[in-house]
Formats: C-alpha cells, structure tokens, sequence
C-alpha cells in the first residue's frame, strides 16, 4: 500500500466548485465536513426540474478512490460481499463494505475501469488490457473510516490512491443523456445503466458513469478539479440543465428508495435487514471469503428480525428520522428517512419495521409528537425508477 | 394597529387585546419550501417562549414559539390546504394564529419595523 499522510478534519473544507455555486445563488450549509450547496432556487424547484429535465448536483465531498494492481479484484472480494473478479471493464456493481460483525461500514459504487493498452504496430504489440483497476466511489461522511479500513485489509501489492484532486458531478434527469449528448457528441449512446467510460474531452480526462442516486437517468462524472467550473458552466449552459442542491438530492432519492448511509444503514444493521440482499452476489453468498460473511449468513439463514421499509404516510405532516413507529400499543420500528414527497404530493418514509408487521400493506402507525400518523408498508421506490438500460 | 417583530422571526399584529402571529418573509426564505404547518389548538393557553406551531419544510421541521403569553382564539384554516401560503404571503395571508394578549407588558421589548430590519441585516 503506497503510504499518504494522516489527514485530520477540523476546519469545514471548501471543494473545488465552492466559488461557482456561490455565484450560482447556492445556499451553504455544512456537510460530510464540506461547504455544500443545500439549495439554489429552492429545494422544490431543484427537485421537480431534475424529475422533468435535469439537474446539475456537485457530489465532490464523496471520496473517488482507485485500487489498482493485479491482485485487486481478488483483494476487494476480501471485503466486498459482491463479484468484483467477473465484472467486466467498464461495468459497474453497487457494493457495500461490511465489518466482522455483519453491519454495514459503508455502501459504494466499485467501477472495473481497467484501461486498454492500443497496439502499436510498428512496436509489434498487440492491444491488451492494462493494469486491473477499480474505481470506487464511497460516501463523503465515510471516506477517511473507508480509506484508513482498505489500507488496513488490503494487500500491500495493492496500491490505493485517493483521488483527492478530481471534482464529481452528476448530472440527473430525463433529459441528462439529450443535453449530455448536445456537449459530448456520441457520449450518452456509448453507456447504459450502471456501465462507466474514461473520455477525454480536448485535454480533460473524464470518467463518466450512467449511474446516479435520484432514480432518474443520469451521469457522474469525474474531472480534474482544475476543469469543474469549466465543465459544471458548459452543462448549465444546455436549456435542459440547472444546478441541484442537496436538499433535492435527499429528497429524489427518498422517492426513489434508495437508502442513505447513517440514516437508513449504519455499522449496526446488516445488508440483509437493510433490504440490500442483492449486493450479496448469489455466488459469493455460498463460497464465503468476505468479511462479516459468517455474520451474514446466519441472518440469510434465520431470517433478519427486522426490515428496511418504505411506508406512506396519511395525511400531510411529515415523519422525520427518529419517529417511532407502532402496531397498536406496541413499538415496532422507527422511521430512518422522512420527508415529503414533491412528486408525489404528500409524506413518505423509510424506516425499520419487524418482520411480523413488515408486509406489504400493513397498517401501522407513527408517532410524531403527540400524534400517531397512519401509515401503511409499501414497496419500494415510492416514485418509479427510470433508468436507461438500452433500447 | 402595531406591528412587532421577535427575534426569532415571528411578526406580532396588534389590535386591540388581540395579537395575529406569523413567520417573517425572513425566516420563510430561510425555512424554504413549506409543506406542513401544525397549528395549536384553539381555545389553548400558551406561555411567552413555548411551543405554539410547527413549521414543516421539505427538510426539517421547526419550532414557532409563542411570542408573548395568551389564549389561541383562531387559527389560519387556509394553510391546511395550502401550507406554501407561507412562503407566498408569509406577512399577510400566511398567518398563523390570532391569541389574546395577556400580559401587554411582554410587547415591550419586541422590535418594531426598522429594528427588525437592521437585526436581519446583521445576521
């Protein structure tokens, strides 16, 4: 493992886009130990235009990684309870790092980005690939915990570099891959869901995955820190793009199901409990090799005691984080992420139920101040997925 | 009729001995998008500084206290079916509550126009 100095937070950093989205209108709050836009126009606005055209979100607080070496692949299936070693070049797998206990130390995005060598025939070689290579992509809260937990685990042949100096956007909507596609001619029709691809575009090195955490179409796109403005000004400048803050971010990906890491996962739940079983490839459920894979197992096994659930809400006021849910008189879950849905035009959750009461259907209730809101298990996302998987 | 501000962003009308409450233009920019306003009970006595209502925004929920002591005559029904009300007309037709006015002591105190305007700037 190449050697990095210890990097203590405690000073709010500023990222590479601070200046543009305060020139942008960009409210700051604090987050993941950044100064981040919340929102610019408004949380609503952000979010309804990214559900009809495509939103403009700054994700570069999260940590870009890159594991290379040969024995990568088979490094990070120590860790990762998915197939790292057959996902081919440029495909992407959502994965989790998990501790011995089985609860969830984080979920990421792990991206085979492996480069093709060209031949060169006046040398005699042929095209082959390179140096195996995986990109990873953790959450920003999590990366220092993350980034200090592979050089613990992986092996010294395996280099980890943390891309400390690349910029991450996402662009997020129907109409992403149509204003994608009006900058980076031919870009958009080169990928589908979950599929990522260096670019060079002129002299910037891009990577762009079709991947995104709104349940829209979308892409993320690496760039050297030096080229965010330059690139975050050309998108914007597409009829179809505006900036996104955070607060749509949450929101978007509340409607679409998707849990956030501290909220709706932490180290104390498994995947399992957490409704992240399909992270467990089914191949690697049986032959084991990853840490909290005994853990794991015994949940598969029995069965997890409770569930991560989506639940609606009657009525117009919101459940938040930390709202109690009830079966009658009994306590029987509690609400991870709360919220009203833009879209949908009224409340929505996720929380933990026991599995007795987490059925589709059952009607539970929660408790939000002196009230008890009526709420009913419903399955996941609350507003439908809409990403592009070829036609 | 007078109008007061509190530093916690709440504007105070008084009439007479009764008193309409609401959120500022101020602390609707700063709450954002409305989506839920919980409004006390009528009929309710509330003390200066406790809870009176609960603003929802997409985000977050927060605390409107009462701004001075008294009873809740009359609540807005009109935010129930429309909570952005707030956020379009926070100083007129998005109010809150009309209370009584127990104690006309606590209104000293409170800012008045120009007061509240210099105390926002200086946030």
């Amino acid at each position: 493992m190449s050697e990095d100095h210890e990097i203590e937070e405690t000073e709010t950093g500023t990222l590479p886009l601070d200046a543009w989205h305060r020139g942008k209108g960009g409210r700051m709050v604090e987050f993941a130990g950044y100064w981040m836009p919340i929102q610019y126009e408004g949380i609503v606005a952000e979010h309804e235009w990214t559900r009809t055209n495509a939103g403009l979100f700054d994700v570069s607080h999260m940590g870009q990684l890159m594991v290379t070496g040969e024995k990568a692949a088979e490094e990070l299936e120590k860790l990762l309870p998915g197939a790292i070693s057959t996902l081919k070049p440029g495909r992407v797998r959502y994965s989790l790092l998990l501790s011995e206990e089985g609860g969830i130390l984080d979920d990421l995005m792990v991206t085979n980005a492996t480069p093709w060598i060209e031949g060169d025939e006046e040398a005699g070689t042929e095209g082959h690939w390179g140096e195996p290579a995986y990109y990873v992509v953790v959450n920003g809260a999590m990366k220092w915990d993350d980034i200090a937990h592979l050089r613990e685990f992986l092996d010294d042949e395996v280099t980890l570099t943390h891309m400390d100096e690349h910029a991450l956007v996402a662009l997020q909507g129907p109409n992403a891959a149509t204003a994608l596609n009006r900058v980076m001619r031919g870009v958009p029709e080169q990928l589908v869901f979950m599929q990522s691809m260096e670019f060079q575009f002129g002299e910037w090195p891009l990577r762009i995955t079709r991947a995104g955490y709104t349940g829209e179409d979308g892409f993320e796109i690496s760039v050297p820190a030096e080229y965010a403005e330059a690139l975050c000004d050309r998108l914007c400048a597409e009829i179809e793009v505006r900036p996104a803050g955070l607060g749509a971010r949450d929101s978007l990906r509340l409607e679409a199901g998707l849990p956030l890491y501290g909220h709706d996962m932490t180290d104390a739940v498994d995947p399992v409990s957490a409704d992240l079983a399909f992270a467990l490839t089914k191949k690697r459920r049986e032959t084991g090799g990853w840490m909290g894979f005994e853990a794991v197992s015994a949940v598969l096994e029995s069965g997890p005691k409770e569930r991560r659930v989506g639940l609606a809400i009657e009525g117009r006021m919101p459940a938040r984080e930390g709202a109690e849910i009830f079966a009658g008189e009994r306590r029987v879950g509690r609400v991870t992420s709360g919220g009203f849905s833009p879209t949908l035009g009224r409340p929505i959750a996720m929380g933990y139920v026991a599995t007795e009461h987490a059925a589709e259907g059952t009607e539970l209730e929660i408790a939000v101040r002196n009230k008890r809101l009526p709420a009913k298990v419903v399955s996941l996302p609350f507003v439908p997925h809409n990403y592009y998987r070829g036609s | 009729m007078a109008r007061y501000f509190t530093d916690e962003h709440e504007w105070i009308d008084v009439e007479g001995d009764t008193a309409t409450v609401g959120i500022t233009d101020y602390a609707q920019g700063q709450l954002g998008d409305i989506v839920f306003v919980e409004l006390p009970e009528v009929g309710s006595v509330i003390d200066k500084g406790k809870d009176a209502a609960v603003v929802e925004s997409v985000k977050a929920a927060s605390d409107v206290y009462a701004p001075i002591s008294g009873e809740i005559m009359e609540t807005n029904e009109a935010l129930e079916d429309d909570p952005a009300l707030v956020n379009t007309s926070p100083e007129e037709d998005g109010w809150f509550f009309k209370m009584t006015i127990g104690d006309k002591g606590e209104l000293e105190g409170l800012m008045d126009d120009k007061a509240y305007k210099s105390f926002c700037d200086s946030l």
